[in-house]
């Protein structure tokens, strides 16, 4: 049988949009394919690393277990969105302050997850910091410059 | 990823003439973090999404003077997120938070876990000692099933062509009653079970066990309701003795594989050893 386009209405990073999809389009690729939203990157695509992470609904999803179809009047914010123009958020600056990358890859999917814990936990514990993002992989940094960078961002002092 | 088509269903009728119309290749879609990646590494034919998850009474939470009502298509984190799920069933706290990581728990659902069938599945044992229904819809009409009878080999279970799970109703816990689920894995969060296991008991006021129900999962084709587990702690003191003879039956019970997550040798150790702990733990609940 084949796939029909589809065609969904949805918010990416506050802005209405409206774009066609293929039926068997994931969110994923939805994103990076037909709106042209590179920064969210496809790592093992299956739901175990985290590189597609974006916030779906207030809530962190990972794009490659999303169809674009369902995102049909969704509210939907990747990591295009986290900065003002040319400023970067907090959680950003953080992040390079602490060296929290290297390669690049993880790097959209943690900053959107850490962006979504700090909302619903300004002051998160180191427990609850690796918790949160136990789901987004990581084969540069180690973690602990990506858990320092969030403490940062969360405003504690960082040793 | 296959020719996958998408449609959204707005109610249980229309969920069902959606399935009847795909046919056997139509699969119900709700957090999709099991069968999105299957349509995709094409380990189950899926022709049709049926979205599942927009028709109200499969999405929510209901506590009532009977017990507790959670849609089927409901995701973990609205579930270890309701307040009274935290001081009236807190072992669903336990699985819901442990079902792959934040990004996974914003989609996945326990019907989902419930319909994935895994032999490891981390929802599934307590639902089975928290002796949840699951209300079955389909064309030919609406039935229910006990949990520990929904599993029937790996990846499979009782539903018939066409029919989908809609709810999970749970009995209210008597007072003196407690709750426990573990799961070990190597690593602390995010990982599939070696080997899981959940109680529940009531104490009677003295300290004796009223009743009780244990389940170990990732230690047979599907996971396990050990009666035997129960019986050796029903009737008798909370003791050494009682918790070991349990945690023998629920030796007794597994019959593992060796895999790349564990020994068969492991795993009934870790049946008894994670018995064990969830009696426990689960009696402290109850105190």
């Amino acid at each position: 049988m084949a796939s029909e386009h589809v065609v969904v209405n949805c918010t990416i990073n506050g802005e209405n949009q409206v774009f066609l999809a293929n039926e068997r389009d994931s969110l994923l690729e939805a994103l990076r394919d037909r709106i042209g939203l590179t920064g969210v990157k496809e790592g093992c695509n299956n739901g175990n690393c985290g590189a597609c992470c974006v916030n779906m609904d207030g809530r962190i999803v990972n794009s490659c277990l999303v169809m674009a179809a369902e995102c049909e009047g969704a509210e939907i914010r990747t990591v295009e969105g986290l900065a003002d123009g040319d400023q970067l958020s907090p959680l950003q600056n953080a992040f390079l302050e602490q060296a929290a990358l290297q390669c690049g890859i993880c790097t959209p999917g943690f900053l959107v997850a850490a962006e979504a814990l700090l909302e619903q936990n300004p002051d998160p514990s180191e427990h609850e910091i690796r918790y949160w993002l136990a789901g987004n992989l990581c084969r540069c940094t180690g973690y602990d410059k990506i858990i320092k960078a969030v403490q940062q961002a969360a405003g504690q002092s960082v040793v | 990823m296959q020719a996958v088509k998408y449609a959204r269903a707005s109610s249980v009728e229309e969920a069902i003439n959606l399935l009847r119309e795909g046919g056997d290749t139509a699969r119900p879609l709700a957090g999709g973090t099991d069968v999105i990646v299957q349509a995709r590494e094409r380990t189950r034919d899926i022709s049709l999404f049926v979205d599942i998850k927009h028709i109200p009474e499969l999405i929510g939470i209901e506590h009532s003077a009977d017990g507790l009502t959670i849609g089927a298509a409901t995701p973990c984190y609205q579930i270890y997120g309701d307040e009274q799920i935290q001081s009236d069933y807190p072992i669903l706290v336990d699985s819901c938070s442990l079902i792959g990581g934040t990004a996974i728990q914003g989609r996945a659902s326990l019907g989902g876990n419930l319909c994935n069938s895994s032999p490891a599945a981390d929802g599934i044992p307590s639902l089975i000692v928290l002796e949840a229904q699951v209300e079955i819809a389909g064309p030919n009409g609406r039935r229910t099933v006990a949990v520990e009878d929904f599993c029937t080999a790996p990846g499979r279970n009782v539903l018939a062509a066409g029919e989908f799970v809609t709810k999970l109703s749970f009995p209210k816990p008597a007072g003196g009653s407690g709750a426990r689920f573990l799961r070990f894995i190597p690593r602390n969060e995010m990982d599939i079970a070696v080997t899981n296991a959940a109680t529940q008991l009531r104490l009677n006021g003295d300290g004796s066990v009223a009743w009780a129900r244990v389940s170990i999962g990732a230690v047979a084709p599907t996971p396990l309701l050990v009666a035997d587990a129960a019986a050796a702690l029903v009737g008798q003191p909370l003791s050494e003795q009682t918790i070991a003879a349990a945690a023998d039956a629920s030796r007794a019970a597994a019959n593992p594989i060796t895999d790349m997550r564990g020994s068969i040798r492991q795993r009934v150790h870790l049946a008894g050893v994670l018995t064990e702990r969830t009696i426990r733990q689960a009696a402290e609940r109850a105190a």
